[in-house]
């Protein structure tokens, strides 16, 4: 018999404490930010920021409980981090209003809708007990995320926008598919390459240093990139069309480990959208208006100009390091602040310094979601919270990205901050699917069982 | 409101904003080390004069017995230096009403801050986590001690 070696196997806490305190932390600071607004801008605490402040209280209390009932060893820091995200959000949207400048901001309509995305949450937790369950529904998913796609293209159906053909008309809402279809599709990329992942990593012919896959293999790639395409041409989505691309490629690097798909992979979204630089205008001129944003040409033209990035540069700008403080600048400047540009509307206010902070917060969701990745047990865990993770973070570089004019700017929401329901739904249940994910990574294995009397377990 | 106060706020904002990031970096790295984990070797190296460091290793020392398993599960004895015997015998300090128990099973008594099992010759054996005791062996915090079908451990 050999000495017991004395190494405790380290094993995760629930910390329910520590998430309890951080949430209640985060709820604090979004008060505070309230009552900052306020005091900013009317020289008095706002009357509603109890109201707020107790509404969202309310609302992420019965968030925690759920969670703590339904999945008791999910990561702690993903729902405060993402409360506080969206808080923020709610108070830049707030700040919006009261400029009074945009008639389409409005506070109370985002929190209604908050309500509505932490109802889906929980409905989520409490109904999927075992996100393993979606590895079944990976065809039915890659269906519905496509059919959820092309939805707007439905003639009576899809409604024009600011020159997107991106939004549906249902029972008197407006919503957006394609942050619905972005979920269904991540989790038929992660089903469909646990399956096939195998045949994927195959080694084709060896150029320099890099194995190419086989030709024949190229069909995946292929059809994604088309219909990443077609987004971008039909819809006139650069967004959706590049987050879409960009998922299933880090998907099929994380399921193959070649690299020679995401060069194959650049390569192609570099081709296609230079072509459709070439044929379409407005492609292109998302391109010039990158490169000359301060041309007359551009900034004086009426829709599709540079005006509105220009102004988000000039709000980057006046906030400096410490930011002119809340309700102190004048981010109502910026056309579609409260949506598309709120990045840019926190850079003025909060400044270089609560930028980083936000981008911090961000980059903590997404470490955890990584995290959860690298802990989870079997494959399709592993890829569908690497690839829901990565959407996330790769939806926040396109987006603050395009506003701090480093990309050509692309219309995407900022995840959880901008006015929008149907991106704050989808994302909620994005995180919902996250933590289900990481309450079964981190649950302990089962115990081999050793007290039944005469059981003997040897060790080899 | 003057100009003052609201710089102050903004300022006072900001240094909350990344208290938050700080304190969930800290959540973090209590989540990846444990925070129950006694100070690691090097650490203790580093400042071994320090008078701080013997109320942090009294503080790793358990200070009750659990049962977790078999049939008197969740009974817990406070430790004190006295040595706890286990068995079916009614002088034990655990009595056990199981077949696979012998009257003097084992014993747990401290020595030098430790605690350390020590099997009394029983018919079955006592097992530490999954080896068996064959002579007095020192007990870590929150290992499983199986005696027949009753399974304990060391806690804080």
């Amino acid at each position: 018999m050999s000495e017991v070696v004395a190494s405790p196997v380290p094993m995760p806490a629930k910390r329910r404490v520590a998430q309890l305190g951080m949430l209640a932390f985060a709820v604090g600071i979004i008060m505070l930010a309230y009552a900052n607004v306020g005091l900013a801008v009317d020289g008095k605490i706002p009357a509603g920021m109890l109201t707020y402040g107790l509404s969202l209280g309310g609302l992420m209390l019965i968030a925690y409980l759920v969670l703590a009932r339904f999945a008791p060893w999910a990561d702690p820091l993903l729902l405060p981090l993402v409360t506080l995200v969206n808080g923020i959000g709610l108070v830049m949207i707030y700040r919006l209003e009261l400029s009074g400048r945009d008639e389409a901001a409005s506070a109370t309509n985002q929190i209604l809708m908050t309500g509505v995305g932490i109802v889906l949450f929980t409905v989520t937790l409490v109904v999927l007990r075992d996100h393993r369950s979606l590895q079944r529904l990976t065809y039915t998913a890659g269906l519905v995320g496509l059919l959820l796609l092309i939805s707007p293209l439905i003639p009576g159906l899809g409604r024009e926008f600011f020159g997107a053909r991106i939004w549906i008309s249902l029972f008197g809402f407006t919503i957006q598919p394609a942050e619905f279809a972005k979920l269904a599709l991540a989790v038929f990329f992660a089903g469909y390459l646990v399956a096939k992942r195998d045949v994927l990593a195959l080694a084709g012919r060896r150029l320099l240093f890099i194995d190419l896959p086989r030709a024949r293999d190229l069909g995946p790639i292929l059809i994604t990139w088309g219909i990443s395409l077609g987004v971008l041409v039909l819809q006139k989505d650069l967004g959706s069309s590049l987050l879409l691309f960009g998922t299933f490629i880090v998907m099929l690097y994380v399921a193959t480990q070649r690299t020679s798909w995401v060069l194959i992979g650049i390569l192609l979204f570099v081709g296609g959208a230079f072509l459709a630089g070439q044929v379409f205008s407005h492609v292109g001129d998302r391109f010039q208006i990158w490169l000359h944003p301060e041309s007359p040409e551009f900034y004086d033209r009426e829709i599709g100009g540079s005006y509105q990035i220009m102004q988000a540069l000039f709000g980057f700008g006046n906030g400096k390091i410490l930011g002119t403080g809340l309700g102190q600048g004048h981010p109502e400047e910026i056309p579609l602040a409260y949506s598309d540009f709120i990045f840019a509307a926190i850079g003025e206010e909060l400044g270089l310094t609560g930028v980083m902070a936000i981008l911090m917060i961000y980059a903590l969701i997404v470490e955890r979601g990584l995290r959860t990745s690298l802990a989870a047990r079997d494959p399709f865990s592993k890829l569908l919270s690497c690839g829901l993770s990565f959407l996330l973070a790769w939806q926040i570089f396109i987006i603050v990205g395009g506003v701090t004019n480093l990309i050509p700017l692309t219309g995407l929401v900022t995840p959880f901050m901008s006015q929008g329901g149907s991106a704050l739904l989808a994302n909620w249940i994005l995180i919902a699917l996250l933590v289900r994910t990481s309450d079964a990574a981190r649950q302990p294995p089962p115990q081999a069982i050793q007290n039944e009397g005469m059981t003997q377990v040897f060790q080899r | 409101m003057s100009e003052l106060t609201l710089l102050l706020i903004r300022l006072a904002f900001l240094a909350v904003l990344w208290f938050f990031v700080i304190a969930a970096v800290g959540v973090i790295r209590t989540d990846l080390f444990g925070s129950r984990t006694a100070p690691s070797g090097p650490r203790k190296t580093a400042k071994p004069a320090k008078p701080a460091a013997k109320p942090k290793s009294k503080k790793s020392e358990p200070r009750q017995l659990v049962v977790t398993g078999g049939p008197l599960q969740g009974t817990t004895i406070n430790l004190t230096e006295t040595p706890i015997t286990i068995g079916r015998a009614n002088d034990a300090t655990l009595v056990v009403t199981d077949d696979y128990a012998s009257s003097r099973h084992a014993r747990l008594f401290p020595q030098d801050g430790q605690w350390i099992v020590e099997d009394l010759g029983s018919t079955n054996g006592t097992y530490l986590d999954r080896s068996k005791v064959t002579r007095p062996t020192p007990v870590p915090l929150g290992v499983p001690i199986r005696v027949g079908k009753t399974v304990i451990e060391l806690r804080k």
